[in-house]
Formats: C-alpha cells, sequence, structure tokens
C-alpha cells in the first residue's frame, strides 16, 4: 500500500498503510475525511462552521454534532491545565484549533483500523498516531526532532500504539524570571513532546503544557496517563520518570 | 508562540526557494525551513544569525533582484504570518519573520511547591534510523504564502 502525503489544515499530513489488506479507496477515503474536518474547522474559511459560530449566525447550541464534541473536548481541556489551553480569544470568537488536529488524526487512525488495517501511522505535522508496526515487523520508531536544527534527531522512541506529539517554537527562547531567586534566569522551554494513550490525548496536553512554559514538564509529570520530554532554551532536556520506558536506540 | 521581539532570520537553501512556488513540494520546504540557526547555548535562539548560505548554483533558479522584500501577512489558524525575505547575490539568503501568531497564554510563575527530582540530560543528536519524526513545525500555509508574495515582487 502507499505512503501519501498531503498539505491539508495548513500542514502536511501522511498516511503510511502497511500491507496489502487495505481497500484501495481507504487512503482517498481519509483524507477526504480530513478535508471535510478542514471545511468545517477552519478559521480562515468564511464559509467554515467555525466561523458561522464566530460570526454570530450559528448558536453555539444548534452547531454539529462533530462541533458540539470538539468544544466539548476544548472546555474539558482548559479546566484540566487550568486555563492554560483556552480556547476562547480575547474578542469572545472560538479557536478550538489546538484540538481540532490531534482529534482528526485519532479519528482517522480509527477509520483505518475499521477498514481492518492493523499496521499504519498517520502524522499531521508532526503529531502521530502509529498502530501496529512497520514494514520490517518492528515497532514504529519515531525521533524527537531537534529544536534547534530541524535535520537531527535528539532521541528516538517506540510509542507502541500510544500517541505522540510536540509542541513547541523556534522563535521562542527569552527567560524566565525566577521570583525565588532574584537575579537568576531560568531558560525558556522550546520543545515539549508528549506521549499519550492516543494521539488526541497526546496533543491536546502537549499545547496546554506548553504554555506553562517550565512547569510544564512537572505537569505531565503528575498526569498518570502520560509521559513527556522538555527541551529548554539551552540544550537541556528533562523527563518524566516514565518516560525512559520508550526510549530506544 | 511568542511574538519575536526583533525580526528572526532563517537561513534557506537555494533548493528551498525553488520549491517555494510549487505546492507538491510545501512539505519538503517546509521541513526545511523548520528549524532554528545553530544550537545557541549562551544566547538564546532569537538572536539568529543571518546565515550566508552558500549552495550549489542551481541552473534553474531564477535570479532574484537584491534587496528586502516584506511579503503579505496571511492568516494561520492562530493569527497572521509575515515574513520578509531578504536577497542577495540573487538569491534569497535569509527569511525575517515580521509577524508570528502569539502565544494564546504566555503568563507563567514558578511553581514553589514540591518538585518531583526529574531526570534531566544535555540534548546530542542520535544517529538511530527512525521511521518518522515528531517536532514543532511553522503555521505552513500562512508562512509559504507570505513568502510567496515576498518572493514575487524580487522577481523580474
Amino acid at each position: 500500500m502507499p505512503r501519501e502525503t498531503r498539505l491539508l489544515m495548513g500542514m502536511p499530513i501522511t498516511i503510511d498503510i502497511i500491507g496489502d489488506g487495505a481497500p484501495l479507496r481507504l487512503i482517498d477515503d481519509v483524507f477526504g475525511y480530513l478535508n471535510e474536518v478542514d471545511q468545517r474547522f477552519s478559521l480562515f474559511k468564511p464559509s467554515s462552521e467555525i466561523c458561522s459560530i464566530n460570526r454570530g449566525s450559528i448558536m453555539r447550541s444548534e452547531a454539529s454534532a462533530d462541533m458540539q464534541e470538539v468544544f466539548a473536548i476544548a472546555d474539558l481541556t482548559c479546566r484540566e491545565t487550568q486555563g492554560y489551553f483556552d480556547m476562547r480569544r480575547p474578542d469572545g470568537s472560538f479557536d478550538p484549533s489546538g484540538i481540532v488536529k490531534g482529534w482528526a488524526i485519532r479519528n482517522s487512525a480509527d477509520l483505518i483500523r475499521k477498514a481492518g488495517v492493523t499496521n499504519f501511522y498517520v502524522d499531521a505535522g508532526g503529531d502521530i498516531q502509529t498502530g501496529g508496526v512497520n514494514g520490517a515487523g518492528k515497532d514504529w520508531k519515531i525521533g524527537i526532532r531537534n529544536p534547534f536544527n530541524a535535520n537531527q534527531i535528539i532521541k528516538a522512541v517506540t510509542p507502541k500504539g500510544r500517541g505522540i506529539a510536540t509542541s513547541g517554537t523556534y522563535v521562542r527562547g527569552d527567560h524566565i524570571y525566577n521570583p525565588h531567586k532574584p537575579g537568576e534566569t531560568i531558560a525558556d522551554i522550546v520543545s515539549l513532546t508528549v506521549i499519550g494513550s492516543d494521539v488526541l490525548e497526546a496533543d491536546r496536553f502537549a499545547t496546554g503544557a506548553f504554555a506553562m512554559g517550565k512547569d510544564g514538564i512537572d505537569f505531565i509529570e503528575a498526569q498518570r496517563t502520560l509521559e513527556g520530554y522538555a527541551v529548554d532554551a539551552n540544550g537541556i532536556a528533562t523527563m518524566t520518570s516514565g518516560f525512559g520506558a520508550f526510549v530506544t536506540t | 508562540m511568542k511574538f519575536p521581539k526583533r525580526p528572526v532570520s532563517l537561513a534557506v537553501s537555494a533548493a528551498a526557494l525553488l520549491c517555494a512556488s510549487a505546492p507538491a513540494d510545501a512539505a519538503s520546504l517546509w521541513s526545511m525551513l523548520s528549524g532554528t540557526p545553530d544550537q545557541g547555548t549562551q544566547a538564546a535562539p532569537i538572536a539568529a544569525k543571518k546565515a550566508k548560505t552558500k549552495t550549489a548554483t542551481n541552473a534553474q533558479s531564477v535570479p532574484y533582484l537584491d534587496g528586502t522584500y516584506p511579503g503579505r501577512a496571511y492568516d494561520a489558524y492562530y493569527g497572521l504570518v509575515q515574513v520578509q525575505a531578504n536577497i542577495s547575490g540573487g538569491q534569497l539568503v535569509s527569511i525575517d519573520v515580521l509577524q508570528w501568531p502569539k502565544s494564546r497564554n504566555t503568563s507563567r510563575y514558578i511553581n514553589g511547591s514540591a518538585i518531583p527530582v526529574l531526570e534531566r540530560e544535555v540534548i546530542s543528536a542520535q544517529n538511530t534510523r527512525v521511521d518518522l519524526v515528531s517536532g514543532a513545525t511553522l503555521t505552513s500555509e500562512a508562512f509559504l504564502r507570505s513568502l510567496n508574495s515576498a518572493l514575487q515582487q524580487a522577481s523580474n
């Protein structure tokens, strides 16, 4: 089966299906689904449902089941991250994009499994759901990109069916002032990778915890079902206590 | 993401430049551009250097007029993205990020409560072969559109 990449939702999305058992149209169908998600949730398509809601022409209570589900997950994530993830913009409009991506990848993986495929991955801009094993029959092996050098990886992990997502930015890099140690700055976090039970869990908490800066990795540590790997502006990584179990060489 | 206090430059190769006009190659352009300057130890990565990328002259490359060309601002999922193309010697040598989506919540605090002692390490490049890569990426579509509009101005 082919591996295919298309540019959708403002990012490259790659679907790889191993083996010959899958229906021929499966990859097209999954990309079709992702295109529907984009039409519904895109903030820069005026015809999208989310834009209609933000214009006030559709009430939140009248929204589609998909929209209601995403909003509910966004509200839940806001509570779970103590407000660090918040889809409400200062002007009162909604931006659930931080949920839509992981949600859409997870749903795509479900579509692939329902078609009888066990060995696959869906990768949307570096947020990944794997299933089963790779073409060589081995666990899918995922590299964590060096936030300072896009051509390097700084860790290799095997999520074994879990989801993995990385939040970060290459423009950040200023420092946090530590009120407990005046005069000493703490290097800010530039990249946070989270492994969760599925890609939606990994992505929404990677986004929320990244906004916590230096404290994000402690937040991940405190969640029983999440593991994380944070890299600061000085190139120092901090990992949660269970992260090592996923590391491979 | 945080709005840069001053423009951030990215080094770009001529190959990436060629990809910029072809949507089919957007993914490869993205991966090439999504890095930062050299690993900064004392200086924060925001203090990006203007790398003078010397790439092999590509016979297909279209000469651009030297100068700086701000692209149009495009809406990404999280806000506006606007870049400026810097052309020198007829080639795209760097990109300044003029506008970038602000972090949705940048308030920070230092947690004074008991913090578990987590393992730390200095990051180092791994030679392991992997199937795919997880990493933060640029806000692609708006980035590419803004860059394209800047390059159109630089074209003859």
